[in-house]
C-alpha cells in the first residue's frame, strides 16, 4: 500500500520587490496513514509555506515546483477545481493559527459547520447538522445545540479554535494540517487543545502535520519530527530520536537555546548571527555561516543526507565526527540572588477599574482589571509576574511604570510616591521593554535617533555626547555601531528588541519593566535576549520586573515569582518555592500545562503521564 | 572547550550582525521608479508647474491685450487659423494659448494654497482628536459632521458673494471648506499610532504630549498627508473652476480656466475650442494630481497594495 503523503523535492519561490525569495528548497516528506509529523522551525524557515503549497493556498506571486503524491495519486495532475472538490476538506483539512479571524463573523457557527458538508460533501442538511452537533460535543464545547445558532464573537478564543477543529473534521479527512494551532492561545488552553487533537487523531485514525515553532509541543505530540531551517529540511526522524540525540548542529543549538524547567537554570546556548536572507540560493549548507562546526566543504556544495529512515540529517559531519552533547555553560558567576531588602518600586493596594459605556448614553460597565494588588520590586532582583491573557498583568505593569495612575492605591519609587514625581524623574528610575519589537521602535527614525531620544528629552543637547552614549548602549546590547544609521525596518525582530533594550538602558535606570520581552521572538533569539538581560542585570545591578506567561522563562530568569489571576495576586514567593511546590491550584495548573521536555523522555518515549 | 565555544559565539555575534541592505527611502525610490502611474502623474504635474512658473517666458503674447480686429480666430489646425495665434483668440481677441498658460498659474496657486489651508486645519484637528480622544474627539467629530452636512459649493458661492471675489478670498474659502478628508485619515492614523509601544516608550522617557505628537506621531503621518494633499489639490482646482464658471470665483480679465469655459459657453456650438481647450487643460492637471496621489499611496504604503 502506498504512503498517505509523499512530497518530493518541493520548492516554493516568491517574487518580492527586491528580487526572488526562495522560501522552500527541495523539501521531501513522507507520511504514513495515522502518523503525526511535526514540522519545526523558526520564523522564515519555510514551514508554513510547505503546508500552504500542499493545500494550494500559496499567494499569487508564489510558484511551487516538485512532486506531491497523496494516497498514490499525483496531485500535480489534478486541476484546481477537482482538487477543491475531491481533496480539500474530504481528504485534507487545515486549521490555522488565528482563531479570531478564521471564522466568518456574520454567519452562525451551525451554518459555517454544515455549509461545506452540504454543498461539497453530499450530506443532507439534517446529516450535516447531526455531524456538527456530534463534533461540537466531541471537541468539548458546552451546550452544543445552543452554540449552533451563535455567532463567532460569542465564543472565547479557545472555543473558536475548537470550532475550527470541528469544522476541519466535518468530512472526516485522512490528513489534518495544523499550522501553529495553539500559538495565539493561553498555556492552559493550549494544553487542552493539543490533547484534544491527539485524542481525535487516534480515534479517527487520521494523519496529522503539526507545524509549530515550539519544540516542546512537538516532542509531546508527534511521532516524527522534521526540522526546517532557511527553507530546507535539515533533519528528520522519529521524535524521540531527534529530541534525545539531535544530529544536525542547528537542531542541537536550537535545543540548547530553549529554557528548560528541569535542573538549575543554565546559560542558554545562543545561535550567533541572524537567519539568512533567502533571496539567493547558497551553494553549500544553508546553516554554514552560523555553524560552530563549519568546514570548507560546507560552503562548497550541498551536504549529503546521512543516516537512515529513522533519523536522517543533511550535514557533512559523519556519526563519528558529531560533537558530543554541548555541556551547558552555567549562568554567570556574578549572578547572585538579591539579598537587599530595599524596594525600588513598591505598589500598595492597587485597584484599576475600567469603565466603558455603550454609546454616549448607554449603561456604565465596569471591569476590575487589577483588584487590590500589592507588589514590591526589590533592588537587584528579577521578579516574574505570571498570568494568562486578561489577568491584568500588563495593566499592573503600566501602573508600576508610572504611565497610568491607578483608580486607588499608591505606587512609590525609591520611597517617593509616583504621583509626585515629574515624568523625567520617573524616567530616570524605571524604563520599559515591550513585547512587540515591531511596534516599539518608531519606523521613521534611525537607530541613533531612537536610542538617543531619552537623552534629548532629558535636556542633553550635546550631539556628540549623545552619539557616544548611543554607541555605548549599542555595544551593551551586542550590536555593532555601524547599524546606528539603519532604520528599524532593516532589522530582524531580535535585533529590534535589543535596540529597545538599548534605548531603555541609555539613561541608566534603576529598574526595567519588561512586558513579555521574548514572547514575539523565536527560541534562538529569545535565548540571545534572555542571556543579554541576565548579563546586563549583573553588570548594572538592575532590578527587573518581567511579565510573562511562559513558565520556562520564569524558571530561567526569576528570583521571585508572583502569579496573577483575574486581577488578583494568587501566589507570591521565591522561584524555587513557587515552581517546586505551588500553593495555589492555579499555579499548579499553569505548571502542568506548560509543554516541557521530560528528563525521563528517553526511558519512556510514549510519555503517557500527561496531565 | 565549553568556554572557548561560548567565547567564539559572542565574537561571532557581533561580526555576523547584519541589517537589510536597503533603507526605507531607497526601497521607496525603487518602487517609485517602477510605478508607471506615478511617473506619468509626476511628469504632468511637473510640466504644468514649470509652464506656470515660466509663463512670461513661454507665452507668445500678452494675455490681457485685446484686439477687436482678430476676435475668435480659430486654432492653427483650422483652415482659417494662423501661426501667429496657435490656439486662436477669444471673444475679445486675446491670444488663447497665452491665456491658457497664465491660467495654469491661477489654477496651480489656488490648488496649492487651498490644499495647504485644508491641510493645516484638518491635520491639526485630526491629530489632536486622535491623540487626546474623549471630549476633544467628540467635539472634533461634531465639527466634522456639521461640515459634511453643509452644501459645499453653495456655501462657497455665498461666502465669496458676501466677502467679495479675489484670488485670496477664493483660496481661503476653498481651503476652509476642504479639511474633512485630512481630518478623517489623520484622526484614525493617530489613534492607531498612539496605541503603539514606541509612543508608550516615549511617555516612559518623560516626553510631553507635545513632544510625542511632533517627534513620534507626525513623522509617521507624512506619507498619508502627502497623498491626501495631491487629491485635495485636484479637488481644489476643480472647485475654483466651478466658482469661476459660476461667476463668483476669479474675476475677468484674469485668465482662469473655469472662467474661460464660462466665457466661451455662448459660442460653444460654432467655436467649440473655446470650451474644449481649457477643459482639456483642467482635465490634464487634475488627472495628473490624481495619478500622482494614487502612485504615492502605492509607493508609501506597499503593504496596502493587492
Amino acid at each position: 500500500m502506498s504512503k498517505l503523503l509523499e512530497i518530493d523535492g518541493l520548492s516554493v519561490a516568491l517574487t518580492i520587490p527586491t528580487g526572488r525569495l526562495h522560501a522552500v528548497r527541495d523539501v521531501s516528506i513522507t507520511l504514513e496513514r495515522g502518523e503525526a509529523l511535526g514540522i519545526v522551525g523558526e520564523s522564515g524557515s519555510g514551514k508554513s509555506m510547505s503546508a500552504l503549497a500542499l493545500m494550494r493556498l500559496l499567494p499569487g506571486r508564489a510558484e511551487a515546483t516538485g512532486s506531491l503524491r497523496f494516497d498514490g495519486a499525483d496531485l500535480g495532475a489534478v486541476s484546481d477545481e477537482a482538487f477543491s472538490r475531491q481533496y480539500l476538506g474530504h481528504r485534507i483539512a487545515m486549521i490555522f493559527q488565528e482563531p479570531m479571524t478564521s471564522l466568518n463573523p456574520v454567519y452562525t457557527i451551525g451554518r459555517q459547520l454544515s455549509e461545506a458538508a452540504v454543498i461539497f460533501g453530499g450530506k443532507s442538511q439534517r446529516e450535516a447538522e447531526a455531524r456538527a452537533l456530534f463534533l461540537l460535543e466531541r471537541v468539548g464545547i458546552p451546550d452544543p445545540v445552543a452554540r449552533l445558532s451563535q455567532y463567532p464573537h460569542q465564543l472565547s478564543g479557545g472555543q473558536r479554535q475548537r470550532v475550527m477543529i470541528a469544522l476541519a473534521l466535518m468530512l472526516e479527512p485522512e490528513l489534518l494540517i495544523a499550522d501553529e494551532p495553539t500559538t495565539a492561545l493561553d498555556v492552559t488552553v493550549q494544553a487542552q487543545i493539543l490533547d484534544l487533537l491527539r485524542d481525535l487523531r487516534r480515534e479517527m485514525g487520521m494523519a496529522m502535520i503539526l507545524i509549530t515553532h515550539d519544540l516542546a509541543v512537538v516532542a509531546e505530540q508527534t511521532d516524527r519530527v522534521a526540522v526546517m531551517y532557511g527553507g530546507e529540511m535539515i533533519e528528520e526522524g522519529r521524535a524521540e530520536a531527534v529530541m534525545a540525540d539531535p544530529a544536525h548542529p542547528y537542531t542541537r543549538a536550537l535545543l540548547g537555546a530553549i529554557p528548560r524547567m528541569d535542573g538549575a537554570p543554565r546559560r542558554l546556548g545562543a545561535i550567533p548571527g541572524t537567519v539568512p536572507s533567502l533571496t539567493s540560493r547558497p551553494k553549500g549548507c544553508v546553516f554554514a555561516p552560523r555553524c560552530d562546526f563549519a568546514r570548507p566543504e560546507c560552503v562548497e556544495g550541498r551536504p549529503p543526507v546521512r543516516g537512515g529512515a529513522d533519523h536522517s540529517r543533511r550535514c557533512v559531519l559523519s556519526d563519528a565526527e558529531r560533537p558530543a552533547a554541548m555541556a551547558a555553560a552555567p549562568l554567570r558567576a556574578d549572578h547572585v540572588a538579591a539579598a537587599q531588602v530595599e524596594a525600588v518600586i513598591e505598589a500598595r493596594d492597587i485597584t484599576q477599574v475600567f469603565t466603558s459605556r455603550k454609546g454616549m448614553f448607554g449603561a456604565r460597565h465596569t471591569i476590575h482589571a487589577v483588584d487590590g494588588v500589592s507588589l514590591s520590586l526589590m533592588r537587584g532582583e528579577t521578579l516574574a509576574l505570571v498570568g494568562e491573557s486578561g489577568s491584568g498583568k500588563s495593566t499592573l505593569a503600566r501602573i508600576m511604570l508610572g504611565l497610568n495612575l491607578p483608580t486607588s492605591g499608591t505606587v512609590t519609587m525609591l520611597g517617593k510616591p509616583v504621583a509626585d514625581l515629574a515624568p523625567l524623574e520617573r524616567a530616570a528610575l524605571v524604563q520599559p521593554v515591550f513585547q512587540d519589537p515591531y511596534s516599539s521602535l518608531n519606523p521613521r527614525r534611525t537607530l541613533a535617533e531612537i536610542i538617543a531620544r531619552p537623552l534629548v528629552l532629558r535636556g542633553e543637547d550635546d550631539a556628540d555626547a549623545c552619539a557616544q552614549k548611543a554607541r555605548e548602549a549599542m555595544e551593551m546590547v551586542r550590536l555593532p555601531a555601524r547599524l546606528l544609521h539603519s532604520y528599524p525596518s532593516q532589522l530582524s525582530g531580535g535585533q529590534r528588541q535589543r535596540v529597545a533594550i538599548a534605548r531603555a538602558l541609555v539613561t541608566r535606570p534603576q529598574a526595567l519593566v519588561c512586558d513579555e520581552p521574548t514572547s514575539a521572538l523565536d527560541v534562538s533569539v529569545q535565548a540571545q535576549v534572555l542571556n543579554l538581560l541576565g548579563d546586563l542585570q549583573a553588570e548594572l545591578g538592575l532590578s527587573c520586573l518581567v511579565i510573562t506567561h511562559d513558565m520556562a522563562v520564569v524558571h530561567q530568569v526569576a528570583d521571585r515569582v508572583a502569579v496573577m489571576l483575574n486581577g488578583q495576586l494568587v501566589e507570591e514567593g521565591s522561584c524555587a518555592q513557587v515552581l517546586g511546590s505551588p500553593s495555589s491550584d492555579y499555579t499548579a495548573r499553569l505548571l502542568a500545562a506548560a509543554p516541557q521536555f521530560r528528563p525521563e523522555w528517553q526511558a519512556a518515549p510514549a510519555a503517557e503521564g500527561h496531565v | 572547550m565549553t568556554q572557548s565555544t561560548t567565547l567564539n559565539a559572542e565574537v561571532k555575534t557581533a561580526a555576523t550582525e547584519e541589517a537589510a541592505p536597503f533603507t526605507p527611502r531607497q526601497l521607496m525610490r525603487r518602487r517609485a521608479l517602477s510605478h508607471t502611474g506615478f511617473l506619468v502623474g509626476a511628469g504632468l504635474i511637473a510640466a504644468l508647474a514649470l509652464i506656470a512658473l515660466f509663463a512670461p517666458l513661454i507665452a507668445p503674447h500678452d494675455p490681457f491685450v485685446q484686439s477687436l480686429s482678430s476676435r475668435m480666430l480659430p486654432p492653427v489646425w483650422d483652415d482659417a487659423g494662423t501661426w501667429d495665434h496657435i490656439l486662436g483668440t477669444d471673444q475679445n481677441g486675446r491670444d488663447y494659448l497665452s491665456r491658457l498658460i497664465y491660467g495654469a498659474r491661477v489654477s496651480i496657486s489656488i490648488g496649492l494654497g487651498a490644499a495647504s489651508i485644508g491641510l493645516l486645519l484638518g491635520v491639526s484637528l485630526g491629530v489632536v482628536a486622535g491623540y487626546f480622544g474623549g471630549w476633544v474627539d467628540h467635539g472634533v467629530s461634531f465639527l466634522l459632521t456639521a461640515q459634511l452636512a453643509l452644501p459645499g459649493l453653495l456655501l462657497a458661492m455665498a461666502l465669496v458673494f458676501i466677502i467679495g471675489p479675489s484670488i485670496w478670498v477664493v483660496i481661503g474659502i476653498i481651503g476652509v471648506l476642504h479639511w474633512t478628508y485630512y481630518l478623517v485619515v489623520t484622526r484614525s492614523a493617530t489613534q492607531r499610532i498612539r496605541s503603539l509601544d514606541f509612543v508608550a516608550a516615549a511617555a516612559a522617557s518623560g516626553a510631553t504630549p507635545r513632544q510625542i505628537i511632533w517627534h513620534e506621531i507626525v513623522p509617521n503621518l507624512i506619507p498619508q498627508i502627502i497623498v491626501i494633499f495631491t487629491f485635495e489639490l485636484g479637488i481644489a482646482i476643480l472647485a475654483e473652476a466651478s466658482l469661476s464658471f459660476l461667476g463668483v470665483g476669479i474675476q475677468p480679465p484674469t485668465p482662469s480656466w473655469g472662467l474661460m469655459i464660462a466665457e466661451g459657453k455662448q459660442a460653444m456650438f460654432y467655436r467649440p475650442w473655446l470650451v474644449v481647450l481649457p477643459g482639456m487643460c483642467l482635465f490634464t492637471l487634475v488627472i495628473g494630481a490624481n495619478l500622482l496621489g494614487d502612485g504615492l499611496r502605492d509607493i508609501t504604503a506597499p503593504e496596502g497594495r493587492s
